[in-house]
């Protein structure tokens, strides 16, 4: 399988501000790539990039094998959906799906064809002859979907599509949107800020900030390994809790205040002695108990506990630094409980204070 | 007791708060309004009645009065047999000639500020939002300060005097507003859907008729009472800068209202002012509606 889209060294730069910095992007055939990350890193100027409606600074953009870098938008073999629908308002939903393949000089029968496809596979037969006005949100990015579809393109860009729709919605279409791709089999470049869309859409992540990938990656790898601070801390909810300290005998320990934890089991291997180290460690990989455990613990004492319906979170205060901790319902414990906490270490990630990258 | 207090309960205030209709604040209000209205519509009423009264009526001087005998001789004199010094045939020959200026002036300023709109907002080019600053610098300056450069420029052009230079300043005066105005309407289409017609195939002019006009019905409304209305009673350009033969109404009656030989008919000089501001104000009535939204909606963004 060969790669669908190429991207090499892209700058983009707006005037003295450099929003893309020397970017590499390879995403193969078929394959799902969400670009996540904080409003401002670029993501979705990225995706403008791809889809050629911003002019790059520099480098290439290859698209199935051709080069696509100073191509039309229409010319690239891309469909695009947009946050906002962008559906024309003045057209029915048959006009809006035909309008692409009008302009492209597609015989009438053939767009048919293709809009009774796309209707069939989006479930919006009863609607092609509405306006957009007479549409509800979910149907609204459902036909902006089937605009995409009726081109009959290798490559699917997705604008935070999901953004605008309340949020059952938003996870009917999620759905929606992997069957989608199961279905097809198109590759997909998928822009959102929302990481629970990234963790269950995508094949791989690429997590962004600052015109600049962090990490690209299978979801879980990201979530279980994240190669810097700013991706363990930008994953997961609550965020991973960061303890402060530094690595001692000879690296095979953690001394977080007065607690030194042992680190065997840690995958890194040779971890060296240092003097600047954060131990990252998830809400759901700590363990409370209220009587001493065996092996490293951290004393600490429970300050708010806060109920989400199927689990609890505990805010607890160790050694002068705020955790959390993800507890069983049943595990709650009062304001005030003095509990000692277990860490999962081999589930951990060690990184070093000053590159903030993962050792 | 216990069935007392249970039904004054019930029959408590409940409900929409009544309103007075005499409140201090609706008499205000009202006076208010009455008075400017008054103040609006009485010199209107006195034109159309002293309009439809004859010469011997007029002198008595009571211009509340509404006429004894109605007559509709002074508004046929008015359009048809009004003497300006040589010709005798009243307003109509500037009626005809408003037309023929204000049609393509309308035509041409609309189609090129609406395309300028377009292009400066999502065809960005280096230097646009310069442009843009120049463009609309020109609505701040007077016209009378360019009368006399562009008498030498439509000279030089061979245009002096001719219905078509006419048409050609109007539709340069009318540039910066309107463009102005069609940039800001524009701005309040969401760029994505500019984006989706690009990633569709559609080009600099597809994009333009198909996606862009049939939304921006209100704003060309707007555009097209400014310019009728503004071109319409325009005197300044039209006595400057065309021969009597081709004087635009305006000009033509004032012509008829200050010539100096004969007496002066009061009836014919109202009727005259009436039909040279029916234009405008049938522009108003008919399009009201869509010019008071259309305006709203260019105000929101700038």
């Amino acid at each position: 399988m060969g790669n669908s889209i190429e991207v090499k060294d892209l700058t983009l730069n707006f005037g003295s501000v450099s929003v893309l910095k020397n970017m590499n992007l390879d995403v193969a055939e078929g394959e799902f790539v969400v670009l996540l990350g904080p409003s401002g890193c670029g993501k979705s100027t990225l995706l403008n990039c791809l889809a050629g409606l911003l002019d790059i600074t520099d480098g290439q953009i290859w698209i199935k094998g051709k080069n696509v870098t100073w191509a039309e938008p229409s010319d690239r073999g891309i469909g695009m959906v947009f946050q906002s629908y962008a559906l024309y308002p003045q057209m029915t939903v048959r006009g809006n799906l035909s309008f692409g393949l009008k302009n492209a000089r597609v015989p009438q029968a053939e767009i048919d064809k293709r809009i009774a496809r796309a209707a069939e596979i989006l479930q919006i037969q009863p609607l092609l002859d509405r306006k957009p006005a007479a549409l509800s949100g979910g149907q609204r990015q459902r036909v902006a979907i089937g605009r995409a579809l009726v081109r009959d393109v290798d490559v699917f860009l997705f604008d935070e599509p999901l953004s605008n729709l309340d949020a059952k919605l938003r996870s009917e279409l999620r759905v929606e949107i992997k069957r989608l791709h199961n279905q097809l089999g198109n590759t997909m470049v998928y822009v959102t800020h929302d990481q629970i869309e990234a963790l269950t859409l995508a094949d791989r992540i690429a997590v962004m900030k600052g015109g600049v990938i962090q990490q690209l990656a299978a979801p879980l790898e990201i979530y279980n390994r994240p190669a810097n601070l700013f991706v363990a801390g930008f994953l997961g909810s609550p965020s991973m809790n960061f303890l402060k300290g530094r690595t001692v005998d000879g690296g095979r320990a953690f001394q977080f205040g007065s607690t030194k934890i042992d680190l065997a089991g840690y995958e890194g291997g040779a971890v060296l002695e240092r003097d600047d180290a954060i131990l990252g460690v998830r809400p759901e990989h700590i363990t409370v108990s209220t009587t001493p455990i065996a092996g490293p613990s951290i004393p600490a004492e429970v300050e708010i506990d806060e109920h989400l319906g199927a689990d609890s979170l505990l805010w607890l205060k160790a050694e002068g630094a705020n955790l959390s901790v993800r507890v069983p319902v049943e595990g709650r414990l009062p304001a005030g409980t003095k509990v000692h906490l277990g860490l999962d270490i081999p589930k951990a990630s060690l990184f070093d204070a000053k590159t903030e990258q993962r050792i | 007791m216990a069935d007392l207090s249970m039904s004054s309960a019930m029959t408590g205030p409940r409900g929409a708060r009544p309103k007075r209709a005499l409140s201090p604040r609706n008499i205000m209000l009202y006076g208010i309004l009455i008075v400017v209205c008054l103040y609006y519509l009485l010199p209107l009423y006195v034109m159309v009645m002293t309009s439809l009264k004859g010469m011997p009526e007029v002198r008595l001087g009571n211009i509340f009065a509404p006429p004894v005998e109605i007559t509709f001789q002074p508004w046929v004199k008015a359009w048809s047999e009004a003497c300006t010094g040589l010709n005798c045939d009243g307003l109509s020959r500037g009626f005809w000639n408003s037309v023929i200026i204000t049609v393509p002036s309308v035509i041409l300023s609309i189609a090129i500020a609406s395309v300028n709109g377009y292009a400066l907002i999502n065809w960005k080019f280096k230097g646009s939002d310069i442009f843009f600053t120049i463009l609309i610098f020109g609505s701040f300056i007077p016209y009378q300060i360019m009368l006399y450069p562009i008498v030498i420029l439509l000279r030089e052009m061979g245009l002096y005097g001719s219905l078509w230079g006419l048409v050609l300043v109007h539709s340069v005066f009318g540039m910066p507003i309107l463009t102005l105005l069609f940039r800001n309407y524009f701005s309040s289409i969401p760029e994505e859907l500019f984006k989706a017609a690009r990633v569709d195939g559609a080009g600099f002019w597809g994009i333009y008729f198909r996606i862009m006009l049939p939304m921006s019905l209100p704003i060309f409304v707007v555009a097209l009472i400014l310019q009728v209305t503004g071109i319409w009673n325009d005197f300044l350009f039209g006595v400057v800068y065309t021969k009597p033969a081709y004087y635009p109404m305006t000009v033509q009656l004032n012509n008829i209202v200050n010539s100096v030989q004969g007496v002066k008919e009061y009836n014919v000089n109202m009727a005259a002012t009436l039909l040279t501001g029916l234009v405008p104000l049938v522009v108003y009535f008919v399009s009201g509606k869509l010019f008071v939204r259309g305006i709203a909606a260019g105000a929101v963004k700038g």
